[in-house]
């Protein structure tokens, strides 16, 4: 069983009288112990998706299909429940650490206060707790003392990884933690990260619009468009032989020095993502696309496993047009 | 076990401590900002009545028979060079103007009797229109858009549009006098009874019953402010991040409203209210009045109808006064509970 | 070698094209924004509330003196409201309905005047501080926290007592007293604005400082401006009716504020005549949260907050 399944999953939000289809119909597994990588550009619905584990999506979004921690449907769990898991079995480090602290309190309280929340431990261990945290980031235990605004860019993104790990949880989501740091620190926090996956057995979402860093730190990568997969396979495949267009010119938008592949082809897309509440007809990719042709905009491809991996593309695997 | 070894880091500053802790620079500088503010009060108090055209003697004679002898003195008084009348000035700004024409006293003895009833009348409307008004606010402000919400903000907004003084004629009308078949309960002025002896517990009895209705009506439209300046904070906390990280953590709603939001929201909300202060001593002076409580307010009222000159400019310089000493606290205040600006 | 290219000598031609541009961005704007407007019911509201009584204000023009003058009228003092006398009537017999609407004409002129007052000195001083940042706009800006601090009321009396009272002298009083307000939010925001790239693309085609407050500042500020003279006028009818209550308004001018300063000196209270107080306090009460209501719709416009879960 793996420790989390999607399964058929939408997220419709009720804009101003229309439905808004943010994610549609996506099934993906996480096992523990294992690291996926969801890549795609900003508005394809991958935050939207992450955030039903822990329930968070927006009060007007409707969601539909299951989510399984555990074997355990997260829709089906009353918010006592929910907020019982919330932390202690999965816990998210979130885009944009810089305001994800509160500015009056001090980085020690914030890390404890879901440690004291979800264990029966006293004020004191919570506290060593909170210093081994921050050793296994890298920081100083007496960092703890410290306020939010004491502390650079990639120090606080090691905070919020810290504050992520604080309650042991299986399932860690990490939406974009180092889109916001220079190359140096990212490098450092991937290391953490990845360490992490090996040596506690936690299984990763690791979220971000960076093919390149997603192939060297995931076991498997999936790709989302207009809030569908369109491919998803074991992470160096989905990079170094990407089969739908647009997994294609994602890999290419961040290219390795010497690679021969990119200097021959075009890089760079037109246009802009759709807006999910005007999605085009039959492949949502096939207006952006190089190669498509008539069928694109009638008929919508579906997964089809080909090769090593999964992609919904008419012209990839058997329904070659 | 660590995963990545440490990068030199910041270290706190306010370990440091002296001149170049944090804390201690920022309390100087709003001291001394205060200050600035208090001599430029000083000297535009002084310059006011004599910058103008026309003789300063009309000025403080106006529309009242003054014997010649007094007017004598008087001239001889104000015609003095500019330098000179400023230097007395600033040496007791209370008395360098000369004694209150209408009391025929000095200024400051005046004054003095009437600092308490305001104190207590403006004390305590101010502190239940804080309690309740800010509880008002984060309520509304956290169920923003729900009935609480709209009941209390659509409320809130007409007190807020109301002149205090004429709230506290329709309560006087309605709860002192009566009308129909409400009948008057309560006394229509004054701040005790003639001959009540205000030191003993049955004397603070019947002060509060005569503070009862003009306190009401002070703190009702306080309240309405403060509630309005704290619904909007706590609106624009609960739209942060690090209250989406606090729910995902797994707290409970009114837990992250109370350890998160509201901290975080009181610190604008502070800021503002004491900048608003103004309008606290705004109220002040026209209730005093309906309600013929004998504080600064009233003092002010019958000044200006001399116009008595010394006792006015002697009353705005209490009123600036007290504002910027009341903004200097808050502004001090701000300083130790913002982390921010502390460390 | 000789090329005609008259396109690109003839100077008007490239800048009637820019002009136009920006002219027909410029509506297309004002058109949405009044769109977004009529959608607000609360602004709505407030509107018809002010519409309302501009039109009382407006045919109060047509009330005769005589019905007006203490000492040609007829009635008994101190009646309650009848058929005859829809408000009653005050402590001289005058009918409280047409004191209270001739009083809107003069409420709503010292409303709008001071604010018009008010407004300017507050922009010109904000806009100069905030764009201005050495010593000039360090100045202005303290000079500003200066006169924000001091309060309000005991120095609009202070001034009026000075300058005497008529109605000029009040709104002077009323414009002289709540700039600062305005001049604080206008500096933050052309602090904003100037931080603007637009703006550095101006400076390097040799826009001098004057032109670049004027063209590019001004318009950008113009709508926060727009949202705090609503606000404004709010608080300067409160002031009006507050100063003239406590006797420093236009002896002659009737207006809510002289109205409710009559009644009370009259013993209102005491006779139990709660018309003559209550007709004119309602009608402030509704004139400035129609303002309020009117600026609200503004801000929430201009600034909206998305509903978050």
């Amino acid at each position: 069983m793996a420790l989390l399944e999607f399964d058929d999953v939408s997220v419709t939000y009720r804009s101003r009288g229309a439905d808004i289809p943010a994610v549609r119909g996506v099934t993906l597994s996480v096992n523990a112990g294992e690291s996926l990588g969801l890549a795609g550009e900003s508005g394809c619905g991958k935050t939207t998706l992450t955030s039903t584990v822990l329930r968070m999506q927006p009060k007007s979004a409707k969601v539909t299909g299951e989510i399984r921690l555990n074997g355990d449907n997260i829709l089906d769990m009353t918010w006592g429940q929910v907020r019982a898991l919330r932390w202690a079995e999965a816990s998210i480090v979130f885009q944009g650490a810089m305001h994800a602290l509160n500015p009056v309190q001090k980085i020690g309280d914030q890390l404890s206060e879901p440690i004291l929340l979800h264990s029966k431990v006293s004020k004191k261990d919570a506290d060593r707790r909170v210093g081994e945290l921050l050793e296994m980031v890298g920081l100083p235990a007496r960092r703890a003392e410290a306020y939010p605004h004491q502390l650079s860019g990639g120090q606080k993104q090691r905070v919020m990884i810290a504050m992520a790990l604080a309650c042991g949880p299986q399932l860690i989501i990490a939406d974009e933690p180092t889109t916001a740091l220079d190359v140096m620190v990212q490098a450092q926090v991937l290391n953490v990260l990845q360490g992490l996956v090996k040596e506690l057995n936690v299984g990763m979402v690791f979220i971000s619009h960076d093919l390149s860093v997603l192939s060297s730190t995931c076991d498997r990568i999936a790709v989302m468009y207009a809030g569908k997969i369109i491919e998803q396979g074991p992470a160096a495949d989905v990079f170094d032989h990407p089969q739908h267009p647009y997994a294609g010119a994602l890999a290419g938008a961040f290219p390795r020095i010497g690679d021969t592949r990119y200097r021959y082809s075009p890089s760079g897309l037109p246009g802009d993502p759709p807006f999910p509440g005007d999605l085009p007809s039959g492949c949502t990719f096939h207006p952006r696309c190089p190669v498509a042709v008539d069928r694109c905009s009638t008929t919508e491809p579906h997964l089809v496993k080909h090769a090593s991996h999964e992609t919904a593309c008419l012209l990839v695997g058997s329904e070659i047009a | 076990m660590a995963l990545l070894t440490e990068t030199p880091a910041r270290t706190p500053s306010s370990a440091a401590g002296g001149w170049s802790n944090p804390s201690v620079r920022y309390a100087i500088k709003r001291t001394g900002a205060a200050l600035s503010t208090f001599i430029f009060v000083l000297i535009f108090n002084f310059f006011l009545f004599r910058i103008l055209p026309g003789d300063p003697v009309a000025l403080y004679t106006r529309g009242r028979n003054v014997d010649p002898e007094s007017i004598r003195a008087l001239e001889a008084k104000l015609h003095r060079p500019i330098g000179q009348q400023f230097l007395e000035y600033v040496k007791n700004p209370f008395t360098g103007n000369g004694p209150s024409v209408k009391y025929n006293a000095s200024v400051w003895e005046v004054i003095a009797p009437a600092l308490w009833p305001t104190l207590l009348l403006v004390g305590t409307a101010t502190l239940i229109a804080t309690i309740v008004g800010v509880w008002l606010g984060i309520r509304s402000g956290w169920s923003r858009g729900e009935r609480f919400d709209v009941v209390s903000t659509n409320t809130t907004l007409v007190l807020y549009s109301m002149p205090e003084f004429w709230f506290g004629m329709i309560m006087l009308i309605v709860f002192a006098v009566g009308i129909g078949p409400i009948p008057g309960m309560f006394p229509t002025g004054g701040l005790s009874d003639p001959g009540v002896n205000t030191s003993t517990p049955a004397g603070w009895l019947n002060v509060a019953w005569h503070l009862f209705l003009p306190v009401t009506t002070l703190a009702v439209i306080y309240l309405a402010e403060y509630s309005l300046i704290m619904r909007a904070s706590i609106i624009e906390e609960r739209g942060q991040d690090y209250v989406q990280t606090a729910r995902a953590k797994g707290l409970m709603d009114k837990m992250v409203r109370r350890e998160h939001a509201v901290p975080n929201a009181l610190l604008p909300t502070m800021t503002l209210v004491f900048l608003n202060l103004g309008f606290v001593v705004g109220g002040a002076i026209t209730i005093e009045y309906v309600y013929s409580i004998h504080g600064l307010g009233s003092l002010t009222v019958d000044a200006l109808q001399g116009p008595d000159v010394p006792l006015l400019q002697a009353l705005f310089l209490l009123f600036s006064g007290a504002v910027i000493f009341a903004n200097l606290v808050a502004d001090l205040l701000y300083g130790y509970f913002d982390p921010r600006v502390r460390t | 070698m000789t090329m005609t290219q008259p396109a690109i000598d003839d100077p008007n031609a490239a800048s009637l094209g820019a002009r136009d541009v920006v002219k027909a961005r410029r509506k297309a704007s004002r058109q949405r924004f009044a769109a977004s407007f009529r959608q607000n019911r609360s602004g709505m509201l407030g509107l018809t509330m002010l519409l309302t009584f501009i039109a009382v204000a407006i045919a109060a023009f047509f009330i005769p003196a005589s019905s007006l003058d203490v000492t040609q009228v007829t009635a008994d003092p101190f009646l309650p409201p009848s058929l005859q006398w829809p408000l009653g009537t005050d402590d001289s017999g005058r009918s409280v309905l047409l004191l209270v609407a001739k009083g809107a004409q003069i409420s709503l002129l010292v409303g709008f005047a001071a604010t018009m007052l008010s407004m300017f000195i507050g922009t010109s001083v904000g806009i100069v501080s905030g764009h201005y940042r050495g010593m000039t706009g360090g100045v202005l800006d303290r000079f500003t926290d200066w006169f924000l601090v001091i309060p309000y009321l005991p120095l609009a009396i202070v001034l009026a007592t000075v300058l005497g009272r008529s109605l000029l002298n009040i709104i002077i009083v009323i414009g002289v007293t709540s700039w600062p307000g305005t001049a604080r939010l206008i500096r933050a925001q052309t602090m904003s604005v100037t931080a603007r790239p637009y703006l550095e693309r101006s400076k390097a085609l040799g826009a001098g400082n004057l032109h670049q407050m004027w063209k590019h500042v001004l318009p950008n500020v113009m709508p926060l401006v727009l949202a705090n003279t609503t606000l404004a006028v709010s608080i300067s009818i409160l002031s009006e009716t507050t100063l003239s209550f406590l006797g420093l308004g236009d002896p002659t001018a009737i207006s809510w504020g002289s109205i409710l300063e009559q009644g009370f000196s009259a013993g209102a209270i005491s006779q139990g005549a709660w018309w003559y107080l209550a007709a004119p306090g309602i009608c402030v009460v509704l004139t400035v949260l129609a303002f309020n209501l009117i600026g609200r719709a503004f801000e929430d416009i201009l600034d909206p907050r998305q509903e978050t879960a």
